[in-house]
């Protein structure tokens, strides 16, 4: 074993087996810019166990795709301010230093990322981006990563994965990148795989496609994921349990079928009738969600949901509700009037 | 393949994917020179000094520019009261550098504004009108731009220039002759620029709208379009000067700058370097002028460029 | 294949009209080119001279003549007021000095700007990257025969560490080979130094933002790995492009500097042909010149491809 491996693998000697594998707790990620700190995820707590996967779901600016960053501590250093708590496996990794997390990025976490026509190094073989984390972090021998790779690349449903494997990403098709980007990152067995937004720029047609392969993927491997969207629908049928994020906080968080059961927010209750769905006759109106997400440099005081609530009340404006846990199964959500439940007062309450 | 191919795939610009490159960049730029700063008006002051010499040297309380003293030559600075000493045969090294401003100025004021001139026309005709005229005009400023500049611009001058002993012909003062070679070799560069710039004005709202009111082509595009373009041309012509004070240094030591006895900064060295073992400092002097005046131009080029907002990618 | 063959005609019709710009230059010269190169020859050499140029000839055969002698290899004589001699003998024996000359001031400006600009890059608006930058402004002010003779006066006049003048071929001894090139090749890097570490920091910068960065760093790649596997490669081609271009600066810089150190290449070659009045011989250099600078940034530009294999996919397209 090399020194390198030997290192990481003293570091989890105590790693603890039976806990959850990843809690996050209080966790705020803010951006000193020239309009001041944009708190782009501002508070956030979550749990995951092993092998389950937890979709992620919030509009665009609403955080997610920060939060993901942040827990991986992919974000810069510089004007980057990070507080809160991270722990994998058991083990504190909040602080983000690279040092710390670099045995861990590949092997125990890994990321597909958005946008596969720009998240593949353009002059760089398919082969070596996927070989070199094998290389480097297993440091295998190159027949046994090239092996390794082409079997990655069937597995992903790649045909041809020996030609390909001497191919450049520009030769390949965008939802064929994506494929290749999810290789990568299994390539080292993960424990933790972070999907953020993973089809969305993808054609339509390809898109339940991958997000069917991660799901494959996720099962056979017993690997934990966090599926990070803002289209419900995706995380409907396959996440176990739902965040539901808005100005970088969780507002809602629930068993996927409780959720779709029970949605209490009514910004949850937005992002649903946003979406089309099947059963619906042809030309149901689908509804916008009213206003823009807040200002994250100065939010409104109060219930950051509240200018743009068709519920809101005067109490919503000036107290902020705190994400309560009600009822059994994990359900929580900060409102002070859920939906469904009548106008008593709840959260915070 | 079994996918269609996605190369035009719909990237839904994610407001947080935004705002953290805002972040990356802010932290990664360093702030370009958008203000003119204390260093940019230093750099002013220098130029408008330079200028102002180059303009007043005759008079300038200076000692006699061809005046040799036996005992001042090759003597340092401050010999005698003289500032910057003596040459290598006894004449003022002050009053040379400062009679010398006026040839440097000259030939690279000179060339640059013939390439202004010359390069600055084809470059917007090429860039409003299109078409064949402008296939033709940069396919000749490429094959003019196939040549390393200084080789081209020796080749001019030793053409050009002849033997200067030789009776006969079309005698031509060497600061012509310079301006001539130099000019022709800043056409080009100056002329892609200018294109390039005329290209991005000349589909502009206020460009196109006065076309459609009938206006005729020359009084768009000398009314509307140049005024323009004119920032893009004065930043390079700023580095252009530059480059052109180098290039006459550069030639002088081929022994094809300005002729002697009119002094030039280039010339000087090139004279210098003869008594380089004992008398750096006339080698030195005009070298830290042309240093300076370079170091000059090169900022305020980059502070009009930023100002502007002109893109390098023209260049 | 259609790419190759399309930018060989270009090559083809650029070299044309090269040669041609070259060989109108000798119409420049003010009064007849026999009495300006032998003003006191005897009337068989004039006559000879006159023969030699085909004079009498129509312009565009004298061209044609002119041109396949040059690609026969003929490049035309010196003449003196008894004999003539060829030049082409000169030039094969100057050509290597200019370009060992001209090879290691970009080897050396590579070596020096290519981990600077990394590292600049990579802390970008350190203290470290500031004053990379500032250097880097004030060595692009600095001409480069500035350089060359504040180098012969501080490390050859008063340290006496290297030699000042002269050429020691690089079969005969190593060592001296180099302690004489030193001086030139680095008179000539310093301003390339410059060039290429703005451009190479700028372009780093911008590709260290890509996605495929932060995914090599989500793979675990350590920063050594991703800045010289990952994003050197990408960010390198608008500095081949100009490292290419840089060339003719380079080549009117050997010149001037081959001039000062006495170094028998062939801007010392054209230096003396410029002193005797030899325009036969300077028009031929000055063509080689041209020529060799046209064909190089040729081989650029298919180099160019080779390492983006984006350029290559689309080219073949088109």
């Amino acid at each position: 074993m090399s020194p390198r491996n030997r290192r990481s693998s003293e570091r989890f000697a105590e790693t603890v087996l039976d806990g959850p594998l990843l809690e996050v707790s209080d966790l705020k990620t803010h951006f000193r810019t020239d309009r001041g700190l944009v708190k782009a995820v501002n508070g956030v707590s979550l749990t995951l166990e092993r092998g389950r996967t937890l979709g992620v779901v919030g509009e665009s600016g609403s955080g997610k795709t920060v939060l993901s960053r942040s827990i991986m501590g992919l974000l810069p250093k510089h004007n980057v301010v990070r507080s809160g708590s991270v722990r994998f496996e058991g083990r504190e990794i909040g602080a983000g230093d690279p040092r710390t997390m670099r045995p861990l990025w590949g092997t125990e976490m890994a990321m597909v990322f958005q946008d596969p026509m720009t998240s593949l190094n353009p002059v760089m073989r398919i082969g070596n981006q996927i070989t070199e984390s094998l290389r480097y972090h297993l440091e295998v021998a190159k027949d046994f990563a090239n092996e390794t790779a082409i079997a990655l690349l069937r597995s992903v449903g790649i045909p041809e994965p020996e030609r390909r494997m001497r191919e450049y990403p520009h030769q390949l098709s965008g939802g064929m990148r994506q494929r290749v980007t999810i290789a990568i990152a299994l390539a080292c067995g993960p424990k933790l795989l972070f999907a953020d937004e993973p089809t969305t720029a993808l054609d339509v047609t390809v898109q339940a496609q991958i997000l069917d392969l991660l799901q494959a993927q996720q099962r056979e491997r017993f690997m934990a994921m966090i599926l990070v969207t803002h289209d419900l629908g995706v995380v409907a049928g396959r996440a176990d349990d739902i965040a539901v994020m808005y100005a970088g906080e969780v507002v809602e968080k629930a068993p996927t079928r409780t959720l779709f059961t029970e949605m209490r927010h009514p910004y949850t209750e937005a992002l649903l009738k946003s979406i089309p769905k099947l059963g619906d006759p042809s030309h149901t109106r689908l509804e916008a969600i009213g206003g823009r997400p807040p200002d994250l440099v100065d939010p409104p005081p109060g219930c950051k949901f509240a200018p743009r609530c068709p519920y809101a009340q005067n109490r919503c404006a000036m107290e902020v509700p705190v994400l309560t846990e009600s009822g059994s199964s994990g359900h929580a959500f900060a409102c002070f009037y859920p939906v469904g439940v009548g106008a008593a007062p709840v959260a915070g309450a | 393949m079994s996918e269609p191919s996605n190369s035009e795939a719909s990237t839904q610009s994610v407001d947080t994917q935004v705002l953290l490159d805002e972040v990356t960049t802010a932290e990664l730029e360093v702030a370009p020179t958008r203000r003119i700063g204390v260093a940019g008006w230093l750099a002013a002051a220098w130029l408008i000094m330079v200028v102002l010499v180059a303009f007043l040297v005759p008079l300038l309380p200076l000692d006699n520019l061809n005046e040799s003293v036996a005992s001042l030559a090759r003597q340092g600075p401050f010999t005698d009261g003289h500032v910057f000493g003596g040459d290598g045969n006894g004449r003022d090294l002050l009053s040379r550098v400062a009679w010398g401003t006026r040839a440097s100025l000259e030939v690279s004021v000179g060339a640059v504004g013939a390439g202004m001139l010359i390069g600055g026309f084809f470059g917007l005709i090429a860039g409003y009108f299109r078409g064949r005229l402008e296939t033709v005009l940069t396919g000749l400023l490429d094959v003019m731009l196939a040549f390393p500049q200084l080789v081209l611009a020796l080749a001019l001058v030793t053409f050009l220039r002849g033997d200067p002993n030789q009776e006969g012909g079309v005698r031509l003062s060497t600061v012509l002759v310079l301006v001539i070679a130099l000019g022709i070799v800043s056409t080009p560069i100056i002329a892609r620029i200018t294109r390039a710039s005329t290209l991005t004005w000349a589909q502009r709202e206020f460009v196109l709208a006065s076309r459609a009111q009938g206006a005729r082509s020359f009084r768009i595009l000398f009314r509307e379009v140049l005024p323009n373009v004119l920032p893009a041309m004065f930043s390079i012509a700023l580095l252009g000067v530059a480059v052109v004070i180098v290039a006459e240094g550069g030639l002088s030591l081929l022994g094809l700058g300005v002729e002697l006895p009119t002094p030039s900064w280039g010339n000087i060295i090139a004279l210098g370097r003869n008594d380089l073992r004992d008398a750096p400092h006339i080698v030195f002097i005009p070298s830290i002028a042309i240093f300076i005046t370079v170091l000059a131009l090169n900022y305020l080029g980059d502070v009009v460029r930023a100002k502007f907002d002109i893109r390098e990618s023209g260049l | 294949m259609r790419f190759v063959v399309r930018k060989l005609v270009q090559l083809t019709v650029v070299l044309l009209l090269v040669t041609f710009i070259s060989f109108l230059l000798m119409n420049l010269l003010p009064g007849d080119p026999v009495e300006v190169i032998v003003p006191f020859g005897s009337d068989e050499q004039r006559q000879a001279l006159r023969e030699d140029l085909n004079l009498d000839d129509p312009m565009i055969t004298r061209y044609w003549d002119w041109l396949s002698g040059l690609v026969r290899g003929d490049f035309g004589k010196y003449y003196t007021t008894s004999s003539s001699r060829p030049v082409s003998k000169d030039l094969k024996e100057a050509l290597p000095v200019s370009l060992q000359l001209m090879a290691y001031a970009q080897i050396m400006a590579l070596a020096v700007a290519i981990p600077v600009g990394v590292a600049t890059a990579y802390r970008a608006g350190s203290r470290f990257d500031k004053a990379a930058n500032t250097s880097a402004f004030a060595m692009l002010a600095m001409p480069n025969f500035a350089i060359a003779l504040l180098l012969s006066y501080y490390l050859g006049v008063k340290l006496d560490l290297l030699p000042v003048t002269g050429y020691r071929p690089f079969g005969e001894d190593q060592a001296e080979h180099f302690r004489r090139m030193a001086m030139p090749a680095l008179s000539l890097a310093v301003g390339q130094i410059a060039i290429y570490m703005r451009l190479l920091r700028s372009d780093m910068i911008a590709t260290l933002q890509e996605d495929f960065i932060t995914m090599a760093k989500a793979k675990g790649m350590r920063p050594r790995r991703i800045l010289w596997r990952h994003a050197l490669r990408p960010s390198s081609l608008t500095l081949l492009t100009v490292a290419g271009l840089n060339v003719g600066t380079l080549i009117g810089g050997a010149v001037v500097i081959e001039v000062i150190f006495s170094l028998p290449g062939i801007g010392r070659l054209i230096y003396e042909a410029i002193l005797s009045r030899q325009y036969v011989a300077v028009q031929s250099f000055i063509v080689v010149i041209g020529a060799a600078y046209v064909i190089l940034n040729f081989l650029v530009d298919i180099l160019y491809s080779i390492l983006d294999p984006r350029i290559r996919h689309v080219r073949a397209i088109q």
